[in-house]
């Protein structure tokens, strides 16, 4: 949808001589520039390096080549929570587009009070899970939270137990993040319908296409960056997901709700293992380069093709 | 590259430490809960007493995982707190780091040397120098039990492992909970250890101290690991990440009739209005009378510049040690003084016979290290000893010989 | 207004429909509204109720001691004044901070977009993987360059240190902005003779409203709501909010006060949750302005 900017400024209305406006773009852009520089890529390639020493408690500059990332794939405890990630990772990202992209248009439909259902379904985005964690831990909980709750209300053998369950605690994960995001993205898809040609649907309408048929075919097929722009959003909350974990289940139980995140910061901080850490945050980078790099291609390549 | 010379700076420690104002100690610690936050608001009005500031930098939460991110994070910012309540073999390793300050002369001016047992002197010695105070000695290896859910249950309270189990089914077809306990790692290890202590003083040491590999996975630790899986089901299904006091305060309330906890879970007891001896009893976990598993809290002194700060630093050292601190801040807290010699008219029943477990456990030898505190060995091994455990007992395939085996692996792999 | 309604004629199918559709969007909304609801009640509830009652039993009466409580005079480790002065301190670190990170986020993305040289489109690309940077891994090496800088454990490094990694995101919010914007628009200006900032301050800032706000409400929640780089650069006097929250939950005097804990989760909430509630339409209209595109 940006693709259709022109192009601007200096190249084709270049004054001779030096000019400060002709600078000006450049000297505003370095103070990020410096920062981006240290702060994100010089930190990145601190870690690169500290993945490859024996570093335990400080950083140390003892090299063992691989060996850190060979114990990092021999343990047990990394795999769990690799798998973790390709379970709530997926799980999430479906779950909250598909949610979102209902509610939305469930919301589109001149529904009274949208005001306030849509605040409703977005409030969750505002609040962090240091907050709500103690909440959610009750509410998962067998003996005090749903499982209590339907138990009392006479469904006597309702059971809810996934937060004590290993092969179920991931799913709890998923919950608690879906509730937070999905009405983000709801957001998101609500501002996209909102932003489509009236004009286009009326068409359809008078062709006689049907509401299912027109939002298959005519509605959500315009929406395509957002769909774009939400994946992308959500896919890096998966793999950011710290404070959920922290907050529901610490890794619990055993260490089965455990997310790459939460590994790092354990074996960085309080096993002083910061070679293994390191090792572990390079493949989490390498997973988000995976994300990023085909969605900075296809974000910039529509600019490229047009010099 | 300047991001290599930023590691090695901050390995190297600069000293370019922020300046604080006048006399103050910052000190970081995460004693937060009932009796351990009453027991810190001692010391901190005897440093006021001093007319020095106290700043406390309660970082709770995770076992002090927290507060060792914030730590780490101070040093390398070479700004770190003036004392942080670090321990066991940890202490050796800030001080193979440089970061922490020399002592001694205080030390010598209170006559430590003569004062502690020389278990604890070592721990708190780097390179033969004082650079920690020593606070407080628990023993971790206790039962805690309700006795009026016993007589309710008509079960009686268990001294050894069998006992425990038959007094465990009994209480639980009564329809209370037989064990108090709070799925946490260090809460798994803390019941765990207590268990495997029982299967003798040597087998411990060479399991948890010596890192044995035939001890690891021998006959005993199986053994162990079956017993510890079988507490699995006199456990209520709220377990899951429940903190160790909210474990404690079921066991007050008589909703559970036994928790295996430190003696710190006293400090609740306390906080709660209950009598040893009448609302409640502690034992020494089944099979352990004689031994004591010890894991004793200190506050590590770190190099922090500034003549008042220093001074300080000095008198909070000094009067960590004082006679007056050690009763009334182990009264509290439920633990028992590090110092020699004190008077025990105060103390109640537990803690008299914490001391008198401590002394004779000294002699012959029964006084061990704790694993699941940071007493044995370094958060490397501690942690891979913690997973395995955690994740035995709280998975329903893994068999006890399997556990056993892993464990040894995961040992092996974390000393690498 | 476009409208994308169907459903015009009102058939009996239809208003059945219809039914059905609110009662799923107020089922919805329940599951929503649940962990907040938990929170609210709990918190209006004594010591007693909390442990006799359920989940969703409600207060016999309503009271806010547990509030006052909560604000005033709860025991952090052993400091007892509530949560308010940490309360402040997450004040003086994000209104800073966002005004801070928005400003370098607007100038940015305006020359990204508008005022393109060679290069611009990968400095921007660049800069998007900050988005994307998991935090544990910087906390090491930001703590020294903070003390480097002079300004570790205090308001200033953590002010510091939310502009740094904020600003990816506000620069990518601004950037998507302002390319609906056309370039024809900044050439006319120059030919007038109107310099960089002029053109900033005549031309953009007047239409740049929607993504402000989209902007200010994104950051205001995210550093509002951190917790890893507050507890990790933090000193005595600057712990933000959430870093006490966690220790008032943490701490318990023989049995926890959930009542206390509730309110003061509440209260950490409640800014971020005002601006949610009150601003959140502008929020929607600013992401239809233009920051969900590309």
């Amino acid at each position: 949808m940006n693709t259709n900017t022109p192009h601007s400024g200096s190249k084709s209305a270049r004054p001779s001589g030096f000019s400060l406006t002709d600078w000006m773009p450049k000297i505003v852009l370095a103070p990020t520039m410096v920062i981006a520089l240290v702060c994100i890529y010089g930190y990145m390639i601190w870690t690169a390096v500290l993945s490859f020493t024996n570093s335990r408690m400080l950083p140390s500059y003892n090299f063992v080549g691989w060996a850190q990332y060979e114990r990092l794939f021999n343990n047990d405890r990394w795999m769990v929570a690799l798998t973790n990630l390709g379970i709530f990772g997926s799980l999430f990202i479906l779950i909250c587009l598909f949610l979102g992209v209902m509610l939305a248009i469930f919301l589109d439909q001149k529904i009274r009070a949208e005001g306030v259902i849509r605040t409703i379904y977005l409030y969750p985005m505002a609040i962090s899970f240091i907050v709500t964690g103690t909440a959610w831990k009750w509410l998962l909980n067998p003996t005090n939270g749903i499982q209590k709750l339907m138990i009392d209300m006479g469904f006597v053998n309702f059971k809810f137990d996934w937060l004590i369950n290993p092969h179920m605690v991931v799913y709890c994960l998923v919950i608690a993040a879906v509730w937070q995001a999905s009405g983000f993205v709801m957001a998101l898809f609500l501002a996209g319908l909102r932003g489509v040609d009236g004009d286009l649907i009326k068409a359809a309408h008078l062709d006689g296409a049907s509401t299912f048929t027109t939002y298959r075919r005519i509605i959500l097929p315009s929406l395509k960056p957002v769909f774009f722009s939400a994946l992308v959003i959500l896919a890096h909350i998966a793999i950011k997901s710290f404070d959920l974990v922290q907050a529901l289940t610490n890794g619990g139980p055993g260490y089965a709700s455990d997310l790459p995140a939460n590994f790092m910061y354990t074996y960085t901080f309080s096993r002083s293992q910061i070679g293994m850490g390191s090792a572990s945050a390079m493949v989490m980078l390498g997973c988000i380069l995976a994300i990023l790099v085909p969605y900075l291609y296809s974000e910039l390549r529509g600019e490229r093709s047009e010099k | 590259m300047k991001k290599i010379a930023l590691g090695l700076t901050a390995v190297a420690l600069s000293l370019a430490a922020t300046t604080s104002q006048a006399g103050q100690v910052e000190v970081l610690h995460w004693w937060t809960s009932g009796g351990e936050a009453a027991a810190i608001d001692v010391l901190k009005q005897e440093m006021k007493e001093q007319g020095d500031t106290w700043k406390d930098f309660a970082v709770a939460g995770g076992g002090g995982e927290s507060a060792m991110t914030v730590l780490k994070s101070r040093a390398i910012a070479g700004n770190p707190p003036s004392a942080a309540q670090i321990k066991g073999p940890t202490i050796q390793e800030w001080g193979d780091l440089g970061f922490l300050e020399n002592i001694d002369d205080v030390a010598k001016a209170g006559h430590w040397d003569k004062l502690l047992p020389p278990v604890v002197s070592k721990i708190m010695k780097y390179d033969g120098h004082y650079v920690a105070v020593p606070v407080n000695v628990h023993r971790v290896n206790w039962l805690w039990a309700n006795p009026e859910v016993f007589r309710k249950a008509g079960a009686s309270i268990p001294t050894t492992w069998d006992q425990f189990f038959v007094a465990a089914d009994k209480i639980k077809k009564a329809g209370y909970i037989p064990l108090a306990h709070g799925g946490q790692a260090w809460q798994d290890a803390t019941l765990f250890e207590a268990i495997a202590l029982s299967e003798g003083t040597d087998f411990y040491k060479a399991a948890f101290v010596d890192l044995k590999d035939d001890a690891l996975k021998g006959p005993k630790m199986v053994d162990a690991l079956t017993k510890f899986k079988k507490m699995r089901q006199y456990v209520d299904p709220g377990f899951s990440g429940r903190d160790w006091n909210v474990a404690t305060s079921m066991v007050i309330n008589g909703k559970a009739a036994m928790q295996i906890m430190g003696d710190w879970a006293k400090g609740e007891f306390t906080a709660a209005g209950k009598r040893p001896g009448v609302d409640y009893v502690c034992l020494p976990a089944p099979g352990t009378s004689g031994q004591f598993t010890f894991n004793i809290d200190s506050l590590a002194m770190f190099k922090v510049s500034g003549k008042d700060t220093q001074k300080a630093q000095r008198d909070l050292a000094r009067l960590v040690m004082e006679p007056k601190f050690q009763e009334v801040f182990n009264l509290k807290k439920g633990s028992i003084p590090v110092r020699l010699g004190m008077p025990r008219d105060k103390f109640d029943a537990c803690a008299d016979s914490s001391m008198d477990a401590f002394n004779a456990a000294s002699a012959t030898g029964d006084l061990v290290p704790s694993m699941a505190h940071g007493m044995a060995v370094n958060s490397m091994i501690q942690g891979a000893m913690f997973d395995v455990i955690t994740n035995f007992f709280n998975s329903d395939s893994m068999t006890p010989e399997q556990a056993a085996d892993k464990l040894a692996r995961s040992v092996k792999a974390a000393s690498m | 207004m476009k409208n994308n309604v169907v459903g015009r004629k009102t058939s009996g199918v239809d208003k059945a429909l219809r039914i059905a559709l609110y009662a799923t969007l107020i089922l919805v909304a329940g599951f929503y509204l649940m962990p907040l609801v938990v929170m609210l009640i709990t918190s209006m509830k004594d010591a007693e109720e909390v442990r006799n009652g359920t989940l969703l039993s409600l207060p016999s009466y309503i009271h806010f001691d547990s509030w006052e409580k909560a604000w005033s005079s709860a025991c952090t480790g052993s400091s007892c004044h509530g949560i308010s002065p940490y309360f402040m301190n997450s004040f003086k670190i994000v209104i800073p901070a966002v005004a801070i990170s928005t400003i370098l986020g607007a100038i940015n993305g305006y020359v990204i977009s508008l005022w393109r040289f060679r290069g611009s489109n990968l400095f921007f690309a660049a800069l998007l993987l900050g988005c994307f940077i998991p935090f544990q891994v910087v906390l090491l090496p930001m703590a020294r360059t903070l003390g480097w800088l002079g300004i570790a454990s205090s308001t200033t490094g953590l002010v510091f240190v939310h502009v740094v990694y904020g600003v990816a995101f506000t620069t990518l919010f601004f950037r998507n902005f302002y390319q609906s914007i056309p370039g024809e628009l900044i050439k006319a200006a120059r030919l007038d003779g109107a310099g960089f900032f002029t053109i900033f301050y005549r031309i953009i800032l007047p239409v740049s409203t929607p993504i402000i706000v989209v902007t200010v409400i994104w950051q205001f929640t995210q550093i509002w709501n951190d917790f890893l780089f507050g507890v990790a650069f933090s000193g005595f006097e600057s712990q933000p909010v959430t870093v006490a929250l966690n220790n008032l939950v943490n701490t318990s005097f023989g049995g926890k006060e959930y009542n206390v804990d509730m309110a003061a989760a509440v209260i950490a909430a409640l800014p971020t949750l005002i601006v949610y509630v009150f601003a959140g339409k502008y929020f929607v209209r600013g992401l239809t302005a233009g920051a969900v595109k590309g």
